[in-house]
């Protein structure tokens, strides 16, 4: 019987393993089984599959807590190109437009299928009223009108909207092809080809059980990285980050010593959000039309405006780059007019004046579910502090740094795009290890550079703003391409280049470390011998959060600040290898914590590299405190060698598919 | 805190191996302390680590004995108020109390089809082996929501 000291090691041989169970994952398993069945029908090959999520489908990934909005919807008179320029403009210019473009012109398949399964999509009738989603008006795909909270966004009633669309998930797999929690921490590769993947393996975190996974395919799409710098709030409101607190960096850094190129993983995002409940703005400004000023009620975007002009071409389109936003908004804070305020008493008043008291009832109701669906914690501030919008404006603040590829970030994986819209096949810069894949097309759609690594949503670096609809897409694409790998590799058989005993005790290693020396001391968390994951936790946070500009700097750091850095990264990382788990909750976080180390020493290596500020608001390099178009306007990528423990930087050429300068008005001067 | 639960109502879900709350929270936060040797209350749910804690509600939304609300983030929030919310098959009824004593009541749709009623392929085609390579899912259009773009904007092509 297996206890703590002696885990049960269960190996199992899949063809196609899926990683996560958020949006991406539950595109994957809705569109894969459709073509395993195809495959079985035309050639016999009858593809074995799993998911394994380290929590329970139901409310597991990002969209656990639901969400108020569809952030990405195309919708019939806009065009995939207009999305992919969109995409752009707001990542200053370096994202892959065949990856954002191909994104748009499929999202809207899986949004309508959201909506088939019973998620509420709110409609505008014809004399422009709202109704909620409930009130059997036509559906999108007949024709509805969607109620729009910006060019891209759609409103819902989403409390339930993961729970929806893991049921639809979990049905077409199946419930024996689910593993509920069990937490995947490291990949091997296979031993006769150290480019090719081979398996997974993690642990559960409800029994003493290590599962080593061999598998031909995995898609690893388990989210982007919370809680690296320190948070603003340090106690109990630690739990309230922005993007959920539970997605640790497992998703890169498990790529990266699977050998996979990472790109972008210099860029973060640092949400502008109602002050410590990160409530969303987003139908504050575009929905209800409110304003954002300083402590004396200038609105900064107005009052700063000139400061657009130092980033050019970025700073000109009607729209400016979510990092200008936060630039202009900085400038305020840091030269003392401060708070930042969201004028909702003004946009709620203006509102009134045209609404009869039906509406205005229904509008006080939108203003709280848009914090009810998907930030409950904000609610809980406004009952706290006594604040009724339509009475009492709220703060607004920046809030800690963030990495992820789905929302307004690129980070993540270098993957393979469609071959279909004139991407590049070869690479224009020296410098790109040999071994990698030249262009951005290799045979499959989201896969890395690691034969049979595929990746989705958060994975998928250089595009961004899939968000919750295009990570579903973005899933269902890389599903169907991993079955055609299959089906091209089927007598391929991989044999993982290390031994389960060897994977086992890796795994296993902070229970060792806690059971071989708790009782050196009388108290359980102060040991020389041994660091918790939280103490490690706080360690990583500080050094990330004092050097590799956190909110302690206003986000400012330097290349003598980003070698201190890298020395400390250092030592925590050999110090994690004595991080201790009492218990397999522990060894959860202990994991979580590993990734999280990497996932940060990337972010500063790259931001190390880029010779420039690409993201200012985001992040400064007061060194090269500028916008380098000339040198920089390109993808820097990285590859991580598990052996040595270090990182190589290189550049990758940018090129642009779709014009951008629609984008832009003509040249301020 | 964030999530807590009453020791009044929670039953342990009634013995079995794991509780409702164990069973959804993401960030593996409730435990349910079999003996009363970790809480002092035996056979009941507690939050193990509060300051993971996201204020996601899943845990308050699923227990079947309503046992779990929310204090929240001491280090943030003035006490008093609280947000409950009672989550039925259909919609979701929230309670708001302010600190001050204001109370507002809501009630949102959550879903238009009944819990468990999803068909996922349901009156979908086959996919078509022939069409695994380029662009389209399985059921390409049959959502009406493939958007094949204007091909003058590809300017490499």
């Amino acid at each position: 019987m297996a206890d703590f000291a002696n885990p049960e090691v269960v190996q199992e041989e899949v063809d196609i393993l899926l990683i996560g169970g958020g949006m991406a994952c539950c595109g994957a398993a809705y569109e894969i089984m459709r073509w395993a069945e195809a495959a079985k029908i035309s050639s016999g090959v009858d593809l074995k599959i799993k998911l394994v999520d380290k929590a329970a489908m139901d409310r597991s990934g990002a969209v656990a807590q639901g969400l108020s909005a569809i952030n990405t919807y195309i919708g019939t008179e806009q065009d995939p190109a207009d999305y992919a320029r969109m995409v752009s403009n707001d990542l200053m210019g370096i994202t892959r437009d065949d990856l954002a473009y191909d994104l748009g012109r499929h999202v809207d398949e899986s949004v309508h299928l959201f909506e088939e399964w019973g998620l509420p999509i709110w409609k505008t009738d014809e004399n422009g009223e709202r109704h909620d989603g409930a009130q059997g008006m036509t559906l999108l795909k007949d024709g509805g009108k969607p109620v729009r909270s910006g060019k891209w966004q759609i409103m819902i009633n989403g409390e339930s909207y993961k729970w929806i669309v893991a049921e639809a998930a979990k049905k077409a797999l199946g419930l024996d092809r689910i593993q509920e929690r069990v937490f995947i921490v490291h990949l091997m590769n296979d031993k006769n080809d150290k480019g090719r993947i081979a398996g997974a393996a993690g642990f559960s975190t409800r029994d003493n059980t290590i599962y080593i996974y061999k598998a031909k395919a995995i898609l690893l799409a388990a989210g982007g990285c919370v809680n690296i710098f320190r948070p603003r709030s340090v106690g109990e409101g630690t739990g309230r980050a922005w993007y959920p607190v539970w997605n640790s960096g497992s998703t890169y850094s498990m790529a990266a010593e699977a050998g996979a190129e990472l790109t972008m993983m210099e860029n973060r995002f640092v949400p502008a959000r109602f002050k410590d409940g990160y409530g969303p703005v987003g139908a504050w400004f575009l929905l209800f039309k409110a304003q954002a000023t300083n402590a004396f009620g200038e609105v900064y975007m107005v009052k700063n405006k000139e400061l657009l002009n130092d980033y050019p071409p970025y700073g000109q389109a009607a729209v400016p780059a979510s990092c200008l936003r936060n630039h202009l908004m900085l400038k305020e804070m840091q030269e003392g007019r401060g708070p930042i305020w969201m004028d909702t008493v003004t946009a709620l008043a203006k509102m009134r004046e045209t609404l009869s008291p039906r509406e205005v009832k229904h509008l006080e109701a939108e203003a709280w579910e848009d914090f009810l669906d998907m930030c409950v914690g904000q609610c809980g501030i406004w009952v706290g502090e006594n604040i009724e919008p339509e009475k009492k404006n709220s703060e607004l603040m920046p809030t800690e740094p963030y990495l992820l590829g789905s929302h307004s970030g690129c980070c993540g994986i270098w993957t393979s795009g469609p071959d279909d819209l004139g991407a590049p096949t070869d690479e224009a810069l020296p410098g790109v290890p040999e071994h990698l894949p030249r262009g951005w097309n290799w045979g499959y759609r989201g896969m890395t550079t690691v034969k049979g690594l595929f990746t989705a949503g958060d994975g998928v670096g250089a595009s961004g703003h899939k968000f919750s609809s295009g990570s579903h897409a973005e899933g269902r694409l890389a599903a169907k391409a991993m079955v055609k790998y299959c089906l091209d590799n089927k007598d391929l058989k991989v044999e993982i280049d290390e031994s389960p005993e060897q994977i086992a005790e890796a795994i296993w290693k902070p229970v060792r470390n806690y059971l071989e020396f708790k009782d050196y001391t009388t108290a359980i968390d102060v040991n020389p011998n041994y660091i918790t994951p939280k103490m490690l936790q706080f360690r990583l946070q500080k050094i990330m959060d004092e050097y590799v500009a956190g909110v302690a700097t206003y986000y400012k750091t330097n290349s003598v600040m980003l070698e201190v850095a890298e020395q400390k990264l250092e030592m925590l990382k050999e110090d994690a290898q004595k991080m201790r788990a009492k218990d397999l909750h522990e060894l959860l976080r202990a994991w979580e914590n590993y990734h999280r180390i990497l996932t940060a020493e990337a972010h500063m290596k790259h931001i190390q590299f880029r010779q420039e500020s690409r993201y200012p608001g985001f992040y400064y390099r007061m060194d090269k405190n500028f916008v380098d178009e000339e040198n920089w306007h390109c993808f820097v990528n990285s590859i991580y060698d598990k052996t040595t423990k270090k990182w190589t930087c290189f550049k990758r050429a940018h090129v642009d598919l779709v014009d951008k300068s629609k984008l832009f008005k003509a040249a301020a001067h | 805190m964030p999530t807590y639960v009453r020791t009044d109502k929670c039953d342990g879900c009634k013995g079995q191996d794991k509780t409702a709350c164990m069973y959804i929270c993401p960030h593996d936060l409730m435990k349910l302390d079999k003996d009363g040797s970790e809480t002092g209350h035996a056979m009941r749910a507690f939050n193990q680590e509060p300051e993971q804690c996201w204020e996601c509600y899943s845990c308050v939304k699923i227990c079947p004995q309503q046992a779990i609300e929310a204090r929240h983030y001491a280090d943030i929030v003035p006490l008093g108020g609280q947000v409950q919310p009672l989550r039925g098959s259909d919609s979701i009824m929230w309670t708001i109390k302010f600190r001050n004593g204001t109370l507002k009541r809501f009630k949102f749709p959550i879903r238009t089809t009944p819990e468990g009623s999803i068909d996922p392929y349901g009156g979908k085609p086959q996919a078509d082996m022939a069409k695994i390579t380029g662009p389209g899912f399985f059921n390409h259009m049959e959502m009406n929501g493939y958007r094949a773009g204007n091909p003058a904007e590809l300017i490499r092509k």
